[in-house]
This record gives C-alpha cells, structure tokens and sequence, in this order.
C-alpha cells in the first residue's frame, strides 16, 4: 500500500506519550478491542470512533482469524461474522487509518499466523504507514519473535507481549524485556469474554510484573462495567475491554458511545 | 520389546525446532504447562520405572509386539512386490492411538494431574484416551467437532460407555481443527490440574517429539521383524499422514536407513483440482497452526483452508512439523491419495487378505501399491495398517452400495461412487 504519512507529529501520539499523560493526571487508561471489519468494514470504522469520543484512550483493532484459540465465544462469533462478510487482511490498515487520521491512537490486536502469511516487515511497514502504533500479539512468545523484534525496530511500532498468572518469574522477566508501549497481563488464567468478577490473580500479576519493569500494565480479559474499570485503575496503568463492546456493537454505535462514556468515568474514579 | 523413547540424533533443538518448524506458537498462559510436560517427560525418558511400567502395559494391555503380516494376494496387485503389513490395528481399541495415550497417561499421573482433556476427529484418540483414563482412574473431557459425532455416532457411545464426557464442538468447521481449539481453550482455563493428551505429533514442543517417541515401538518392532522375516530392509516404508503420528512412528526407526524410501500419503480427497482435499505438504504453505510451524493449508490472507477427506482422522489442514522437515529436506517424500484410490485399495486388502482396514490406512496401502508397481517383485513394501476399519464400516457400505435398500449389493461395481458417499457423510 502506498505510505499515507497519517501521522507527521508521531511522537505527540505514541503510547508514551500517552501513559504519561495518564499518569499526569492519576488516572488509568482506557484501551477498547472491536475486531476489524465487524459487523462490516464500514461500520467497525464507526464503532471504533465512537469507542474514541466516548472516551477511550486507545483502540484496539483486531485481526478476524479462523482459528482464535484465546478468544471466547463472543469474539469468536464477531470474528466468523467478518470473515463471513467479506473482510480481507489488508482491510486492518484501513480501519487503522481511519483511526489515526481522526487523531485516534490504535494498536492490532493479531494471531500470528496472518502476519507471518502477510510477512512479517510487510505487515509492520504497512502498519506504521497507516498510523497504528504498534502489535498486540496474544500467540506469539519473545522466544519466537525474532522476526518481529527486528521489524518493529525498523518500522518503530510497539512490541506488546502477554504476561498471565501462570507464568514464572523467569518468564515476566523476559516477556517485559522483550515489549515496549505497554505491557498486557491477562486477568485470569482463560480466554476472552465478559465475566462478574476478574478476580484477585489480576492485582497479583501487575505487583509481580511491576519488580521487572518500568513499563506500564495494562489488564484485560472479563472486564465489562465501570466499576470493574474502577477496581482494576487502582492498581493497573490501563484497563482493556473486548468482549462488552463487542457485544454493544449488536445493539448500536450508540450503545457503544454510552459504555466507553461509563468505562471512561470508571477509570477515572 | 523395551520402549526406546531416549534421545537421538533426530530430536528437535531445545526450543521444539526440526529446522525452522515447530516451536511453540501459544498464548503465554499456557507455556509453564508446556515446560513443566517437557521437563518431565524428560526425567520420563531415561527413567527405568516409567520405561518398565510403559513396556508392561504395552505387552499385556496393548497386545505389543504387533505382528508383522505378508500379504501376497495383496502383492500380486501391486507389481508382485512383497508386501509386508504393520498390524497396529490388532492393538486393544484398534489403532496405534493407545501408544502415545498411555505413554502419556502415565506422565499425567505423574505431573499430579488428574484431568485429562483431548481432542479427536474419527474417535480413535478419543476411544484410546477414554480407555488409558478408565485404566488409570482419571476424568476425561473428550472435545469433537460436532460433524465428527454425527459421522462417528458409534465411537461417540464408546468414549461414553467408557465414562468420559463427550463435548460436540460447534465453532467454525465443527471438524477436527475446531475441536483442538476447543481443547487449547479448556487447557489455558483449567491448566493448574488438567493435562492436555494431545494426540498426534503436531502441536507445541514438546509434543511433536514426545508423541513421536511414544509411537517409535511401531518402528522398531517392524524393522527387527522386516529382517527377521526376509533377511534384507524393506525398499520402502508407506504410512498415511493427517497430524502424521502413525508415520513418525513407522519412518523414526529407518531415519539413517538411507536406502530405505519413507513415503507418507495424504488425504487427496476429490482430487487437488477439486480444491476438496487435505493434502497439505503437497499444496500447503509454512504457517502457525495450533502452536507449531509447519506446512499448513491457508488462504493469502493467513486463514485456515477447510480441508476434505473420505476420512474422518486425515482430514487436518495441518501436519507435524517433523514431517515438514522431512519433506523439505528430502527424506521422506508424500504423495496425495484420492477417496476413490483409498477405497480401492480397502477393498482389495478386505478381499485378498481378510483384513479390513481403517479408510485412513486405506491410504497408506493404496500408496504401496503405487510403490510395489514402481519397485516391481524384487521389492520390498513395509506398510503401517494403523488402525482397523470397523469404525468405517458406515461410510465403506454407503460407498460401495452394501446395505439393501431393494438394490443389489455385492460391493463390486463402481458402486454409488464418490457422490452418495459425500452424502452420507
């Protein structure tokens, strides 16, 4: 694809700059997930706007993929439902764009197996020329990355690796080392999906990740009201939600306007 | 004979890679697991009590040595080359399955865990994992695609009778790819005390390499019993290949036999040009599938191709990275075997030799007798016969017109062909 150069003051946006603005004014950040091209490519535009102006920090832009191990059902479902529509991987760049050029932050949220497909320095290429910030990458390990750490270099995006409650010492240590932007710890030891309560692992992991780095944390997987974002803010530097919007999406884009607005309040409380 | 499941020259690095495939392509929830199984299947592997207790249970439960058949009526067909069958359908629940499952069975109880999930597309795993979890006291959770119940109603009543749960799986292409995802989803929420018994030689290290070794008995045994009984090693081995874990099993004993061909056949469903087909080291690209690299079936955009096959157990867009290696190396070389050509050869081993494989070893001997026609009666063909073809015996009748439905059926004719059979299943 050819450049767009969506973002000339790159440093302004990038997420850095961000958590500091966060941190400045003592609040955790709000990270909202909506797959790519759900229900169409169209409207996944919209929704992620209004995911923006009700209050999210950053998007999340995820990749519909045939075989979504870490995702529960509703995703799973938004995902067929893309695919089923019609969406084309090269599609996520120009969701990104849309973001960056209304002066949104947004990140991709991706298996693996798209990207290696794409090819790896292709995909970063054309991701950082979109304006997205960076990769989230739920299947892929430092141990593994490579390729990735090298691209990412060169096409200066953010590295963002998951931690989770099973993994030892040994394993943050290495995981954070390897990221850059933030840091994901998954709240509960599951896939993605809205639940009642995420649980004290959440607290435990972000205290143990925080003796190796210096990088902010953010936590997801089961959060879906603002008191939970209110709970998790206390102790987490940004607080992701998927599976609520994802769910909101069946209702409306106002519906989803409404819940970043509640999210948003959350995490500032 | 003693299980040799220590290391060799043919293991992958440390990280699970055979050349650039394999490896481990999980979330990170589930990578303590995965070091946890490595590090003690590697106390497993030269540990002379868990060596004695595998080779006990396979003698007196499996039914170990498993013999080694001629099947000269068979030959004639194919070139008048000697045609040597493996028997790993004579073992207790049928196939080669209860090799690996027991192997790692015992490794559960091991680790402490008392919760066994697994994944399966014909049932054969799923039969042999619910049997090794009765034997040992341990809960099942069996995840098949819910296409796979329907077609394979009889082994999901098997697994049940047995005490294990049976999950139909309703994502995606409700197959066999599904079910391990499924299965991948239970393992990362309940990994503290449930084990994965993965059931082919795919998935992330240390699968590939533990399954393979577990199944490396068929290898060894058959290639002691080739010299025993001709004197000379076979001129070439064939195995069918869906994950690959019979294959592995039969090729690792021959590996620095190189005079000795390894062949794998492929699901070639309705033919390559039909697109209907799971042959994915003949038209697969490298990917990431279910934790591993390896060749793999997908579109330009990454995403996995829905595969086809007559049968339920090849019909995987994925392999086992050993396998890709292989290939890309030349050291074994696969080919793909159509329905119609499978079909065939089951009936032509049913009726010259009594023997009624299953559809998917089916595919193995339709590929000796490409490759005795090749060698010509001076050749020798060593075959894997994986598994029986009892649980076929639906899809085999509808195929070949043998239920009376008011027509005549003698199984001889051409018989209702590919299209019916596609309906019945």
């Amino acid at each position: 694809m050819t450049p767009t150069t969506a973002r000339p003051e790159g440093q302004v946006f990038s997420l850095d700059a961000l958590f500091r603005t966060c941190r400045d004014e003592g609040r955790a950040a709000l990270v909202g997930y909506l797959p790519a091209g759900f229900p169409t490519v169209g409207d996944s535009k919209r929704m992620l706007s209004a995911m923006l102006d009700g209050g999210c920090d950053l998007v999340e832009v995820g990749v519909p993929y045939s075989d979504p191990v870490m995702d529960g059902p509703t995703i799973q479902a938004a995902a067929d439902e893309a695919l089923h529509a019609g969406f084309r991987l090269r599609d996520v760049f120009s969701v990104v764009e849309s973001v960056a050029s209304a002066g949104g932050r947004a990140v991709v949220m991706t298996y693996w197996n798209p990207v290696h497909r794409y090819g790896v320095d292709a995909f970063a290429r054309d991701l950082a020329s979109a304006g997205g910030l960076g990769l989230i990458t739920p299947d892929l390990i430092p141990d593994e990355a490579d390729d990735w750490m090298a691209a990412s270099a060169e096409h200066v995006l953010d590295r963002i690796f998951l931690i989770a409650p099973s993994s030892t010492e040994e394993r943050i240590a290495c995981t954070v080392a390897a990221s850059s932007g933030f840091v994901y710890a998954t709240s509960v030891m599951g896939v993605t999906g809205a639940r009642d309560s995420v649980g004290a692992a959440a607290a435990d992991l972000v205290r143990r990740a925080r003796a190796h780095t210096e990088l902010p944390i953010g936590v997801g997987l089961g959060v879906r009201s603002a008191g939970q974002a209110a709970e998790i803010a206390a102790f987490a530097d940004a607080v992701i939600v998927g599976s609520a919007f994802v769910s909101r999406v069946r209702d409306s884009e106002q519906a989803v306007h409404t819940l970043a607005t509640e999210l948003a309040e959350g995490v500032r409380r | 004979m003693k299980p040799e499941i220590a290391p060799t020259a043919h293991d992958p690095d440390e990280g699970g890679h055979f050349g650039p495939y394999g490896g481990r392509f999980v979330p990170e929830a589930l990578v303590a697991a995965l070091d946890e199984l490595a590090a003690e299947y590697d106390k497993a592997r030269n540990d002379p009590d868990f060596l004695a207790e595998l080779a006990r249970l396979q003698r007196d439960y499996t039914g170990r040595p498993s013999p080694l058949t001629e099947a000269p009526r068979f030959g004639e067909h194919a070139g008048g080359a000697r045609i040597l069958l493996k028997r790993e359908d004579l073992n207790h629940t049928g196939s080669h399955k209860i090799n690996n499952v027991l192997g790692q069975a015992l490794l559960t109880k091991r680790m402490g865990k008392r919760r066994v999930i697994a994944e399966t597309g014909a049932g054969q795993h799923g039969v042999a994992t619910a049997t090794a979890c009765a034997l040992m006291g341990l809960e099942c959770v069996v995840y098949m695609g819910e296409v796979d119940t329907q077609r394979q109603a009889l082994n999901v009543a098997r697994m049940r009778l047995l005490g294990a749960e049976v999950v139909p799986v309703r994502a995606g292409s409700r197959t066999l790819k599904d079910a391990i995802n499924e299965a991948l989803r239970d393992w990362v929420t309940n990994v503290d005390h449930t084990h994965y018994l993965l059931g082919t030689v795919a998935g992330p290290h240390p699968f590939p390499v533990m399954v393979r070794d577990f199944h490396r008995v068929i290898g060894d045994e058959a290639r002691a019993q080739v010299l025993e009984r001709v004197g000379r090693l076979p001129d070439a081995v064939a195995a069918c290949v869906g994950g690959g874990s019979n294959a592995i099993g039969i090729f690792h004993a021959f590996l620095d036999d190189t005079d000795v061909r390894l062949y794998g056949f492929e699901a070639g469903g309705e033919g390559l040009d039909s697109g209907r087909h799971g042959a994915t080291l003949t038209t697969g690209v490298p990917g990431m599938l279910h934790g591993a690299r390896s060749y793999l079936m997908q579109d330009e955009d990454g995403q996995t191709i829905e595969t086809h096959s007559i049968s339920a157990g090849l019909d995987y867009p994925g392999v086992g990275p050993e396998h890709s290696w292989l290939k890309d190396t030349g050291r074994a070389g696969y080919r793909p075997v159509a329905d119609a050509e499978a079909m065939d050869a089951l009936r032509l081993l049913t009726r010259t030799e009594g023997i009624i494989p299953a559809i998917e070893s089916a595919h193995a001997l339709a590929g000796a007798l490409q490759l005795g026609r090749e060698l010509g009666p001076d050749g020798i063909v060593l075959v894997n016969v994986s598994g029986r073809g009892d649980k076929d015996m639906e899809t085999a009748a509808t195929w070949f017109g043998l239920v009376d439905d008011g027509a005549s059926g003698t199984g001889d004719g051409p018989a209702n062909g590919p299209r019916n059979a596609e309906d019945a299943r």
